[in-house]
């Protein structure tokens, strides 16, 4: 009798203990703006689903990287949903890491998505990750100063009038540089912004048959041109100078122009963070008259990994996180300039957003422009703009990118740089089994 | 004259220490300060006056939470390092007291593993834990804290107990004490300043720890190394947020290594562990 009672005890306090029991979903994910202000919103989410609960993990980009690769490929099943970039999710549906989207709900308007961010998300036709916020790069710059020069920023400028401009607005003496350009070493550093660069002046990193391309003119004009003009009209110790550097010094007034991600214009326009706040424009990043502009194309993500065991849960916050309904929440409580841009073409027709954010339509042209199916002049055997959706790439955009930012520093020739990146990308291409 | 010169000696050894100590410092004094500045000024260049303002600080608080990572690192911590000092002490005893032909060796080989890149074993590390159910478990976390950091435990111990003479423990056990009493009525006593040398740094090591920490760890188990990586960011100019929560991981750890020094400055500078 005592035993039971024990037994019907214990499993009674065990079914309670169940139904009581909500699903929790773990998210790994980036500090940066847009992200921390979802964190603060999440209520909305568990008042719509009590059912899920939700636990952030918050990691620096390079660490989570590292943490969500690991985790990934061993399915160790730490994640339920992972912000991940543009590279990876080509690469990482391929491999059968991620979970199609399939499931975002009927209101939820796939088709509203900016189409140069869904083809990029997409292999084989589907979905395999949800744009968070999206973003391509462009030219900031002074409007006084500019007019000091003399000269009118056009809509689309050439390369050869960012270098005319920024030979003018360079003022050493008073600690104002013509341009500011990424010099650190890195494939998400000097090399997103030198391969988006290198499009616009005809170059590619392999022709159709793999086979590196850095021996070709195509490079060394790129290249050539970078380094000249950011040894004359370029800040000093540029070498080691990444997107957070640039930021700190174009806001405080120390460079003429500034090209870089769209994202950057939320700051740069922030009076509370920025001395010339009240003095940036904003123009499409340059070309050479050969059809492409050198501008990239990136979407911090969402992505389900196939070893979660919430799968459901999991499209549910998805689903929540990059809807029209969340926009909508984040205006109605932080305004309209705060919502995630880049992401839904319903936003750029919306006249309250366009209002509120100045470089909303660049933004949106920028997007437009890049193609990651076709990044440059010639044709490629790869996906991506400033990168290559290839495993390979983190390694040799990083070796690569060391031996630009060396050539940037002069502690290497340009043509010594870009022999010594020939050599490194056929090795490595020739090792992975992509040429003989 | 040769007093003047050793006090003229004195003063440049006291002055070299001074500007020596206050540039090893100086990072950390800079963070502090910058913690108590708007993001805005964080950015301005050089500054050593900030406006004092704490909104870095109620920003962090509001966007993370201290105080679990603060727990999680406290029981790591002083968790691993009492673990540690339960397998350390009887085998330093033993290679101390009744060293043996490989003795030597033994110490050497231990002090290896730690030549070894972190990285190098983090794939086979990874699915030991996963398959053990031990990913984002403290109790995982504190054996791995206990195990990378065992090496320079029995290092530092064995050092200490070798300058103890073997005699007073010969003593002891002809007049009939066991092996346990030994240890603990004769050999623990005199070690106690030792012993407690050694756990202060193993719980510095243990706290600083920043590879495993993050890597074995999602939400349940992470501690304040985590926490202060959640705050770096590669688009946007959080210093002063970053600053903050740095300042804050490091408190507890720099008050306690400021109570404790005269002990840690003896058990860094004895034996061969400099």
């Amino acid at each position: 009798m005592k035993l039971r009672t024990l037994t019907l005890g214990l499993l009674s306090a065990s079914t309670l203990a169940f139904a009581a029991h909500a699903e929790s979903i773990t998210i790994a994910t980036v500090n940066n703006g847009d992200m921390v202000r979802m964190q603060k919103l999440t209520d909305d989410f568990t008042a719509k689903n009590p059912d899920i609960q939700l636990q952030w993990v918050t990691l620096e980009e390079n660490v989570l990287r590292e943490r969500v690769t690991t985790d990934i490929a061993t399915k160790g099943g730490q994640y339920d949903v992972m912000t991940i970039g543009t590279y990876e999710v080509p690469i990482w549906a391929k491999q059968n890491w991620l979970l199609p989207l399939d499931k975002l709900g009927d209101d939820y308007d796939v088709k509203d998505i900016i189409p140069a961010i869904a083809n990029g998300l997409s292999v084989d036709g589907k979905l395999y990750a949800a744009p968070f916020y999206g973003e391509s790069s462009f030219v900031m710059y002074r409007k006084d100063l500019m007019e000091k020069a003399g000269l009118t920023m056009p809509d689309a400028p050439t390369w050869d009038f960012i270098k005319q401009a920024a030979e003018k607005m360079t003022d050493r003496a008073n600690g104002v540089n013509g341009v500011c350009l990424r010099g650190k070493a890195g494939w998400g550093e000097n090399m997103a912004f030198l391969t988006a660069m290198s499009n616009s002046f005809g170059a590619r990193w392999f022709d159709e048959n793999w086979k590196p391309q850095f021996d070709q003119p195509e490079w060394k004009n790129t290249l050539q041109f970078y380094v000249d003009l950011m040894k004359a009209n370029g800040p000093e110790g540029a070498s080691s100078n990444g997107f957070n550097e640039n930021l700190a010094l174009f806001q405080q007034g120390k460079c003429g122009m500034w090209i870089d991600a769209t994202v950057a214009a939320s700051f740069v326009s922030d009076p509370k963070n920025s001395t010339v706040a009240d003095k940036v424009g904003y123009a499409l990043a340059p070309d050479n008259g050969l059809g492409k502009r050198g501008n990239w194309l990136w979407a911090w993500s969402l992505a389900i990994p196939a070893g979660t065991q919430k799968a459901d849960a999991a499209q549910k916050f998805v689903s929540w996180a990059t809807s029209k309904d969340y926009l909508e929440l984040v205006a109605s409580k932080e305004g309209w300039a705060n919502v995630p841009p880049g992401t839904r073409s319903s936003l750029y027709a919306n006249p309250e957003y366009q209002k509120a954010a100045p470089f909303a339509k660049m933004t949106l042209d920028s997007i437009n422009a890049a193609d990651p199916t076709h990044p440059t002049v010639k044709p490629v055997p790869y996906v991506g703009v400033q990168f290559v959706a290839i495993p390979e790439f983190q390694g040799l955009g990083t070796t690569v990118g060391q031996l630009f930012s060396a050539a940037l520093a002069g502690q290497t020739s340009v043509d010594d740089a870009l022999k010594q990146a020939q050599d490194a990308a056929t090795a490595t291409m020739t090792e992975g089994g992509y040429i003989q | 004259m040769a007093r003047a010169v050793s006090t003229q000696h004195k003063t440049i050894a006291t002055a070299a220490a001074w500007i020596v100590a206050l540039l090893i410092f100086f990072p950390i004094l800079y963070t502090i300060i910058t913690s108590f500045k708007s993001e805005q000024e964080a950015i301005q260049g050089f500054n050593l006056f900030p406006s004092g303002t704490t909104e870095s600080y109620i920003a962090v608080e509001a966007q993370n939470g201290y105080f679990k990572f603060f727990l999680n690192s406290v029981f790591l911590s002083v968790g691993s390092t009492i673990l540690a000092l339960l397998v350390a002490i009887p085998a330093a005893w033993s290679m101390a007291f009744s060293p043996g032909k490989w003795t030597k060796d033994i110490l050497m080989w231990m002090l290896s593993t730690k030549m070894m890149p972190a990285v190098a074993v983090l794939f086979p590390i990874y699915l030991i834990f996963r398959d053990t159910g031990l990913l984002d478990s403290r109790i995982g976390l504190m054996i791995m804290l206990m195990l990378i950091n065992l090496p320079i435990v029995v290092w530092m111990l064995y050092t200490y107990f070798r300058e103890i003479p073997g005699e007073i423990l010969e003593a002891a056990r002809m007049d009939g004490a066991s092996l346990w009493k030994e240890i603990v009525y004769v050999l623990a006593p005199m070690a106690v300043p030792g012993i407690a040398s050694t756990m202060l740094l193993n719980i510095i090591l243990a706290w600083n720890e920043a590879f495993w920490t993050i890597r074995l760890t999602t939400t349940e188990a992470a501690p304040l190394t985590a926490f202060i990586s959640s705050f770096s960011s590669p688009q946007g100019l959080f210093w002063a947020k970053l600053s903050a929560a740095s300042t804050l991981a490091i408190a507890p750890i720099l008050i306690m290594g400021w109570f404790s020094q005269k002990q840690l400055v003896r058990g860094l500078t004895f034996g061969a562990v400099k």
